[in-house]
């Protein structure tokens, strides 16, 4: 086994993660330690520039509400983004934190605009919006923008700021005096032999959802192009579980339609083109099926229909023969020709929408470009087909799984406080872990500026609390670090042992490689719990079998191997997803009600039971690898 | 769709301890094959095809051939991108070109400075509501609450 130095980084702030949440928090923090003279670390598993979902670039930003009134359409309030964003969630949401996010967003997109995002805009410089709450922009370099000003924030710091790439976070670290308390992590160099401890006053958790936890639909070269990035992989949840922190709506996970296989994005053909999906008899499946969605009044009946709901439809259809679904991109055109009469302008109007139909796909999809092209299809010629795509855990999107985090002292509900140790906007169950963006459970349609605003808002929680923890320091025993040291590294010691014993490395009794750990607990998840494989169906029965074969997958943890830093990223990567996937399996199974249909539904429960209006949250004991179900009360506050 | 390196075009970024494609890539895909000097995708089907590796490469000796399991061959989208636009060539199967090209950002590259602007944070100021210049740059007097 080769020699791995030991690195302590000693710190106030701990940021673990810098996509769209992580630099809103380095801005954020960064402005309010200055002049306290707290240090700030941020600690990301890629280079910031291009790491999170937001890498590739995005063609939207789908949260802002415009309350200066300075947007082309849709002027909003935070009260309206609650109601809407409750009932895209069939009744169950945390209000106060989706009131946070709304009442703040506005400040960090005015920010991205300052910076340099190209925000599309008319000629009185109001910012246009293509639908209630969704700005136009050029995102191709969004990304790096909002990478710039957290690393121009962090530098503001001398050298009270540092930023450190390439370290992949395994565990969190406990207090040993203070046991129920969060003293730092523990990682490793992904590029060379270091063992990283970090010891902080206090720890924000950021490193996004999860995708890979269910089984994507392309399994060969095509495995990596899930519609989210296949490097975003639940630590976050994971981290919280193990810290004996409480997670909520782990059974709600997105299944987001798409153009199938390229998973190129649907919203601006939706609301700016107002282009017509349908199925294969060219007929709408939003709608079609009154009587079988009656079941999910009332909030089946909202406008706009629910995600969960038109995602039903779509079933529904498929499972009628009335599969495959076409957006039909070619009628934008057939439309122009009917509304504008003078060819001239009508040659203009449809130049335009080619170039906005193709920046939506090349700004964030790029693949879905070339899908186009690569069938010979001319979208302002031929329609492409939809699919319903794997389902992701993406607590920013449509989407509320993530932890239970305290809300803003003005708005959160009374009932929820004991819930918390102390009173800080978004800590979570554990003192002195927060989290924010995907990380944080029921609090929907944050999307890119919502994580953004939502980093800022626990960037300046944790300076809060790290000023008012001035006099604590860390107790970490160097017994404990030794053996985090040789938790972390035993997948590489373990290969290095037992590979000689066959002739081919990667086929050995002894150990499981990360690959084929990630593909059994994909089978699994997909198979029982409810994924693409049984078009989202699943039932106490199946969850049941499903739970009992993740429990010998947990136990076989231990028997990872990794042949370099790669794969140990890879078997640490993998780990995570797999307490994703069984906390979401055990509150599937706790869940007796089909509450979103569209994202999975259970056969043996096949309605919407109101008398379940509740959140159902789950922990975990790392020792005795115990789960705990338990339910908190839904209340609203608009 | 996983990235490639073409052999002729990759210098191995000119034996620095890590390559300009190692250093983006945001799941850790681009190796560096030191005796050859050339870079290689070490594992194509985690490959998300995010072409962050071919818009960053020096030598523009990096491109995307899209994932065989269920794209047919021959097309391509390949980026040129700027310091403040991007612009792309889309090639398909039949051969036929488009051609666009999109704004990126409307800044110089490193000028972003968050704070400038701004008073210094107070720290009396922890305890209130707003985030860094907030009200003020929202174009409201006050943040919204729910009268309980």
């Amino acid at each position: 086994m080769r020699d791995f130095a030991t690195q302590v980084v000693e710190t106030d702030v701990l940021i673990l993660g810098g996509g769209m949440s992580g630099c809103g928090a380095a801005v954020e923090a960064a402005y309010w330690a200055k002049p306290l003279g707290l240090k700030v670390t941020l600690i990301d598993k890629a280079a910031i520039d291009r790491s999170g979902p937001v890498a590739m670039g995005l063609s939207a930003i789908n949260t802002y509400m415009g309350m200066d009134g300075k947007v082309t359409q849709n002027s909003r309030m935070p009260e309206r983004f609650v109601e809407y964003v409750t009932n895209d969630q069939m009744g169950i949401m945390r209000q106060d934190m989706v009131y946070d996010i709304a009442r703040h967003v506005d400040s960090s997109v005015k920010h991205f605009d300052k910076w340099g995002l190209p925000i599309w805009k008319d000629e009185a410089g109001n910012y246009t919006k293509s639908g209630e709450w969704q700005v136009m922009i050029s995102g191709e370099s969004y990304k790096i923008i909002v990478a710039e000003a957290a690393k121009a924030a962090i530098g503001a710091l001398g050298d009270k700021g540092e930023i450190m790439e390439r370290v992949m976070i395994t565990h969190l670290l406990k207090d040993e005096k203070e046991t129920d308390r969060i003293a730092g992590a523990v990682g490793f160099s992904v590029r060379e032999d270091k063992f990283y401890v970090f010891k902080a006053k206090v720890t924000i958790a950021l490193m996004g959802g999860a995708v890979h936890v269910f089984r994507p639909r392309s399994q060969g070269e095509g495995f990596g192009r899930s519609w989210m990035p296949p490097f975003v992989n639940g630590s976050v949840y994971a981290l919280v579980l193990e810290a004996g922190g409480e997670l909520t709506q782990m059974d709600n996970t997105f299944v987001p339609p798409r153009f199938k296989d390229s998973y190129g994005p649907v919203g601006t053909f939706f609301l700016l083109f107002k282009t017509p999906a349908l199925n294969a008899y060219d007929e709408p499946y939003v709608g079609a099926y009154p009587n079988e969605v009656a079941a999910w009044a009332p909030y089946a009946n909202a406008k706009p229909t629910p995600t969960p709901m038109r995602n039903y439809e779509m079933i529904l259809c498929a499972k009628e023969g009335k599969a495959p679904f076409m957006m039909h991109t070619e009628r934008v055109v057939e439309r122009f020709k009917k509304e504008i009469s003078d060819p001239k302008e009508l040659k203009k109007k449809i130049k335009m929408y080619e170039m906005e139909a193709w920046e939506d796909f090349l700004d964030m999809t790029i693949q879905g470009a070339t899908n186009w092209a690569a069938h010979n299809v001319d979208p302002l010629e031929k329609p492409m087909e939809l699919q319903l795509s794997d389902s992701v855990f993406i607590g920013s999107h449509a989407c509320s799984c993530g932890s239970w985090c305290c809300g803003p002292e003005d708005l959160m509900p009374a009932e929820y406080k004991d819930s918390f140790p102390a009173q800080y906007n978004c800590m979570t169950t554990v003192k002195g872990l927060f989290t924010a963006g995907c990380g944080v459970g029921a609090c929907a349609h944050k999307f890119s500026s919502g994580s953004h605003v939502q980093g800022r808002i626990v960037g300046k929680s944790v300076v809060r609390f790290a000023n008012d923890n001035k006099g604590y320091v860390p107790t970490v025993s160097d017994a404990t670090i030794a053996k985090y040291k040789e938790t972390v590294l035993r997948p590489m010691a373990l290969y290095e042992e037992k590979k000689g014993f066959t002739t081919q490395s990667d086929v050995n009794p002894d150990y499981i490689s990360p690959h084929n750990y990630l593909f059994r607990l994909q089978k699994i998840m997909g198979e029982y719990a409810g994924g693409w494989e049984t078009l989202y169906g699943t039932s106490d029965k199946q969850l049941e079998i499903g739970i009992w074969k993740l429990g010998m997958l947990g136990e076989d943890t231990e028997k990872l191997a990794a042949k370099d830093l790669h794969e140990l990223m890879r078997a640490w990567e993998a780990y995570h997803r797999y307490l994703v996937g069984e906390a979401c399996a055990r509150t599937r199974l706790a869940r007796k009600e089909s509450r979103w249909p569209g994202y999975y539904y259970k056969y043996d429960y096949l309605k919407l039971d109101d008398s379940q209006r509740n959140f159902i949250n789950v922990k975990y004991d790392v020792n005795t690898k115990e789960w705990t179900l338990l339910t908190r009360p839904m209340i609203e506050i608009v | 769709m996983p990235s490639f390196v073409m052999t002729e075009k990759c210098d191995g970024c000119k034996g620095q301890d890590k390559t300009a494609c190692m250093y983006i890539c945001p799941n850790d895909l681009m190796m560096l094959d030191k005796e050859k000097m050339k870079a290689y995708n070490q594992e194509p089907n985690y490959c998300w095809e995010c072409y962050c590796c071919v818009k960053i490469c020096p030598q523009q000796a990096m491109d995307v051939r899209s994932y065989q399991d269920f794209v047919p061959m021959g097309a391509a989208s390949t980026p040129l991108r700027g310091s403040q636009d991007i612009m792309w060539t889309i090639k398909f199967r039949d051969g036929r070109l488009k051609r666009f090209k999109y704004q990126t950002r409307t800044t110089d590259e490193g000028s972003i400075k968050p704070f400038d602007g701004f008073p210094e944070a107070n720290p009396a100021d922890l305890n209130n509501l707003f985030l860094l210049g907030e009200p003020d740059i929202m174009g409201i007097k006050e943040l919204p609450t729910v009268k309980k």
